[in-house]
């Protein structure tokens, strides 16, 4: 549960660069739940209009263009606005973002009852920069969502493997995968590059969600509540072979998913100290010592002898 | 009588074939003639397991040259290995 001023607290932060996603069950209430699929209706044939060349029409939201800051997007009285601008969505968007963040594009992913429709698993978009910034994608379903009922399959903690868009739909079952489901406003945040597909919708009703990528704007350096930081940031002799804590960011971090067995654990590991030290700007953070003990020795090399 | 394949990777947590299945595809040339894939996921908890249960290994990972710079990166899952069975 974020922290009283509706930004996320450390640990959630920490547990978002572990597994790529946070969930808030039932965030968005019913007042909006209840109305806005008339909304996404609209938007949705506006954005089919204008793929396949036809004018988007009138009715419905006004669409934004890649690069509107998202307080210009979907003015009043838009209810995606609204439930975009609700303090505790913003509070999550700033946390990971910082605030005001770019739009990228967004899109009405709707699922007709017993569709059959089945995605492999993707990355979006294309291969990324090796640097830590990162996007986010809030994926919203306004209705209930039933077990198996065409909720988006992910898995958790793949985000930080860089693979093309479409080379890691050879995976057809990982340990650990998990398929939404979930009660009416119910939100996710994505990392951009958590693996993802669509999956059929067997169920007797449309499966709606709404999806939108945010790009940051400004450093994503501690954007969170910080009340937690001090007692939860550790220093870099935090190590599970050595003296570690049982109440630190890095043991947060050192926590794998099914499909992370063995030693290709720590490599995961490292990659996610390296997207902390980028967000907490300690650039000497370390999980279990992998980076520190390398770097270490790398500095004697420097030296006269 | 033609013979058509049944297709299985596994992606296992080492790059030892007896180390846990943590990831697994399956195609079927077959249409569903032969036997079934067991239920329980994964079907095999081992590469070793899956031979056991009669699948030929005709692909297994090679150890890799480690490039300068990117040796701590992750991206796909190294440890693939490919089984078939053939089907009358």
């Amino acid at each position: 549960m974020p922290a009283t001023d509706h930004k996320l607290t450390t640990h959630e932060m920490a547990r978002f660069v572990a597994d790529g996603f946070l969930r808030f069950d039932a965030l968005i209430p019913d007042e909006i739940n209840r109305h806005i699929i008339e909304e996404l209706r609209l938007l949705e044939a506006k954005k089919i209009n204008l793929i396949v060349g036809l004018p988007a029409g009138d009715e419905g939201p006004l669409q934004p263009a890649s690069l509107t800051p998202l307080s210009q997007c979907y003015p009043a009285p838009s209810l995606l606005g609204a439930m975009l601008n609700l303090p505790e969505v913003q509070g999550i968007i700033e946390s990971l973002v910082g605030p005001d963040p770019l739009f990228d594009h967004d899109f009405v992913h709707r699922l007709p009852a017993g569709s059959t429709y089945h995605q492999h698993l993707h990355v979006d978009a294309v291969v990324d920069s090796t640097d830590p910034t990162f996007d986010i994608q809030l994926f919203y379903f306004p209705q209930d969502v039933t077990q198996g009922g065409g909720g988006t399959r992910f898995v958790p903690a793949t985000h930080l493997r860089r693979t093309r868009a479409e080379g890691v739909g050879r995976y057809q079952h990982l340990l650990g995968e998990q398929q939404y489901s979930g009660a009416a406003g119910t939100l996710m945040v994505f990392h951009h590059g958590l693996w993802h597909a669509g999956q059929p919708n067997p169920s007797d009703i449309d499966r709606w969600m709404y999806k939108i990528r945010l790009n940051p704007s400004v450093s994503q350096i501690k954007r969170w509540n910080m009340e937690d930081f001090d007692q939860m940031h550790n220093d870099a002799s935090d190590h599970t072979f050595a003296l570690m804590r049982h109440d630190s960011v890095a043991q947060v971090l050192r926590t794998l998913q099914p499909w992370q067995k063995g030693h290709e654990g720590r490599y995961e590991q490292m990659q996610r100290a390296r997207l902390w030290r980028y967000l907490s700007n300690d650039p000497v953070f370390d999980v279990d010592y992998y980076h520190t003990r390398i770097e270490q020795r790398g500095r004697l090399i420097m030296e006269p002898g | 009588m033609v013979m058509r394949q049944q297709i299985l990777y596994l992606w296992l947590a080492e790059g030892a074939l007896d180390t846990e299945t943590v990831g697994w595809a399956f195609h079927d040339g077959a249409s569903g003639k032969g036997p079934p894939l067991p239920e329980a996921e994964p079907p095999y908890p081992t590469g070793l397991a899956a031979l056991k249960e009669g699948w030929f290994l005709i692909q297994s990972p090679a150890p890799y040259s480690l490039h300068p710079g990117a040796e701590y990166e992750v991206s796909y899952l190294a440890n693939e290995f490919i089984f078939e069975r053939r089907i009358e």
